[in-house]
């Protein structure tokens, strides 16, 4: 890419870039940017739809969170180093979270990872070859009493074994099934502002 | 006594919930009363805060300016991040308009327009729960400007609405914090503010707010309903009500169970969670969350589960997380996970908690390896010690409190550990039989995705 071309590309991604929402989204989002007494406030619900469209949030995700909520990228990419749940890089379209935190370590939480990095060949916060998968050792998820667990993308596998995780990727593996879509909900109309 | 959680099946569908009473009579009675006279209510019933610092609440609600002249913020703190913590998640799951009817009694008695519900991100799943909860809500004109028609205020009520909005967390432990949680909300990153100013004077965008546990919001409605002294008889008068513990590590049957406050800790063991695997005697219990001070297991009898009696035995309720580890566990091991956890978790600000959280994991990572001596055991006291209250926020006690404590608590542990020599182990605790008759163990957690 020639210099004019870098120069194009910039000034497009500043002034100029498509924005990534549908109509539709975009009204959504005026909607819940209301919600909140400065549009700011709407960064995170913003990143996570950039997030939730694309898989991670690249330089444009950012330039467009800061359009939408008013602040500086610089802000946006301070707010998405943050965050452990914001990817800054491609991750596997099913995202492997296992917690070792004490409750799963001393239920078998480590050897279940170490089970995971050796069944998909990657390690923390790596992505298979294929794109299929990304691997995370994560803290605490809230489900002790299930320890120990995993989690794919947003659905939570409590009390399993090393052999139960690991029928969990071969069965992705097979069928590619994304783990059943949960419903999901509109926001409840704003009324009261 | 189940107040929290009860066992009503579907108690989630908003029809089942209005059959059961809900969004009614005890709204209206509130809705009747002049709002500071709710917050009375609050103040006699005792109710102390769920999140962790027991704070008495009414106390709390009264600190919010008076009158509605001015805007005022409600924030329900559903972070839950602290390790061993997973009960507010069975309010999202199991009872969400409880909360919610939580949240107009108290966003009444503050006059406050709008409550935000803060829920940490990996919880996706129960913020749809919620989401679906608060939807139907709205749709049958409980929450939001139809409020007023809803609840025709009579006596001594104001005309009230107020709107709820359900924020989605991105992963961050510290944002638990009450000023990250406000910070995070508002779009930044999640640092502590330094305090004062506090959250009821200069909170949510320089606006008085009050943050409060989605456990304990979830009791207003109860103590509406039967009033502030029955409330008060329930459990521990200190520290009235249910609790709701969450019981995991080595139990037989792990979950979050509700029982009246001062329940004791080796039944919450033994009679709910039905005691340890294999028999074994156990060796250590945390019985708040991960950065409350550890129990040593010969010292569990008679020890109950409320605030003031934790405190005396030289621990804390903290979130009611019940950590359990049987005579096999390696301690120092433990502790060097916790340690690790704090470590990654601190936001950097402060430099005894940036430095002195990444020191505590490597000292313990290097006694762990059998590289470590004596003089380190001593360092890692000397270090939690110049944490501690020298911080912005109370993560640095977090940090430091779990290993001062063990070492204090589990000397022994470290002495074999430093050197070849054998030592005792820790003399443990006696196994107890399950009670017979009298507590009916209820197992309430149900684990979302059963596997196969
Ligand atoms: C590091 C840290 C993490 C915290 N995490 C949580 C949390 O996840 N959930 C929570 O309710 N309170 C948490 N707290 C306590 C809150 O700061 C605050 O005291 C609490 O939400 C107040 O609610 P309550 O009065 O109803 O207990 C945390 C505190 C600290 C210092
Ligand atoms: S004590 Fe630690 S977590 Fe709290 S503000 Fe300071 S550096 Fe951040
Ligand atoms: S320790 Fe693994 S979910 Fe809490």
């Amino acid at each position: 890419m020639d210099e004019e071309d870098g120069a194009w590309l910039n000034f497009r991604r500043i002034f100029v870039l498509q924005t990534m929402f549908t109509e539709q989204e975009q009204n959504e989002l005026s909607l819940l940017i209301k919600r909140y007494e400065k549009p700011q406030a709407a960064l995170l619900p913003v990143l996570w739809r950039i997030q939730e469209k694309q898989g991670w949030i690249d330089q444009d995700g950012m330039q467009e969170a800061a359009k939408i909520c008013g602040v500086p990228k610089s802000h946006v990419l301070g707010v998405v180093s943050f965050y452990t749940m914001f990817f800054e890089k491609p991750m596997g379209r099913h995202h492997v979270q296992v917690c070792t935190n004490v409750s799963c370590m001393i239920r078998g939480g480590e050897k279940i990872y170490d089970t995971m990095k050796e069944c998909l060949g990657i390690g923390h916060l790596e992505r298979t070859p294929d794109g299929l998968f990304s691997l995370e050792e994560v803290e605490c998820m809230g489900a002790c009493g299930g320890a120990p667990m995993i989690a794919v993308g947003e659905r939570f596998f409590e009390k399993v074994t090393a052999e139960d995780a690991a029928a969990v990727v071969q069965q992705i593996r097979n069928t590619g099934t994304v783990p059943a879509p949960i419903e999901t909900v509109q926001l409840p109309e704003l009324t009261n502002l | 006594m189940k107040i929290i959680l009860p066992d009503i099946p579907n108690l989630r569908d908003i029809d089942v919930y209005v059959k059961n009473g809900g969004y009614g009579a005890t709204l209206l009675k509130a809705f009747s009363m002049r709002p500071e006279a709710v917050t009375d209510e609050v103040k006699k019933s005792g109710l102390r805060g769920r999140g962790g610092a027991a704070f008495p609440t009414g106390l709390k609600w009264t600190f919010m300016p008076k009158g509605s002249d001015r805007k005022k913020f409600l924030l329900i703190n559903g972070d839950e991040s602290e390790p061993g913590s997973f009960k507010d998640r069975q309010i999202f799951e199991f009872n969400p308009h409880q909360m919610i009817e939580g949240i107009l009694l108290a966003s009444y008695a503050m006059q406050v327009s709008h409550a935000y519900v803060y829920i940490r991100g990996e919880y996706a799943h129960w913020i749809r729960m919620v989401e679906k909860a608060l939807a139907d809500a709205y749709s049958r004109g409980f929450v939001g400007d139809r409020m007023r028609e809803t609840f025709k205020p009579a006596g001594e009520g104001v005309p009230y609405s107020v709107d709820i909005t359900v924020h989605k967390g991105a992963g961050a432990y510290i944002v638990g914090e009450e000023s990250a949680l406000m910070n995070s909300l508002e779009g930044e990153r999640g640092y502590p503010r330094i305090k004062p100013p506090f959250p009821a004077n200069f909170g949510l965008w320089g606006y008085p707010t009050t943050i409060n546990n989605v456990e304990t919001i979830a009791n207003i409605p109860p103590i509406m309903q039967m009033g502030a002294e029955a409330y008060a008889k329930i459990g521990e008068p200190k520290h009235p009500g249910t609790l709701l513990l969450g019981v995991s590590g080595h139990v037989n049957r792990p979950g979050v169970y509700e029982v009246p406050s001062g329940t004791l800790l080796t039944d919450m063991i033994y009679n709910y969670a039905q005691g340890v695997p294999g028999n074994k005697k156990i060796k250590l219990v945390i019985p708040g969350g991960s950065s409350m001070p550890p129990l040593r297991g010969d010292s569990l009898e008679g020890v109950k589960m409320d605030a003031e009696s934790l405190k005396a035995v030289g621990s804390s309720i903290g979130t009611g997380g019940i950590m359990v580890m049987d005579e096999d566990t390696d301690i120092v091991k433990v502790l060097q996970r916790i340690s690790k956890f704090y470590w990654h978790e601190s936001c950097g600000q402060c430099t005894p908690c940036r430095e002195g959280t990444g020191w505590l994991h490597k000292i313990l990572k290097r006694i762990n390896a059998g590289e470590g001596s004596k003089a380190d055991v001593e360092l890692l006291e000397d270090v939690a010690k110049n944490i501690e209250g020298r911080t912005i926020c109370a993560l640095g006690e977090a940090a430091a409190w779990p290993v001062k404590f063990t070492v204090q608590r589990f000397p022994e542990e470290f002495a074999q550990k430093v050197s070849n020599e054998p030592h005792d182990q820790v003399k443990l605790n006696k196994v107890h039989a399950l009670r017979a008759g009298g507590l009916e163990p209820v197992e309430i957690h149900v684990p979302l995705v059963v596997r196969k």
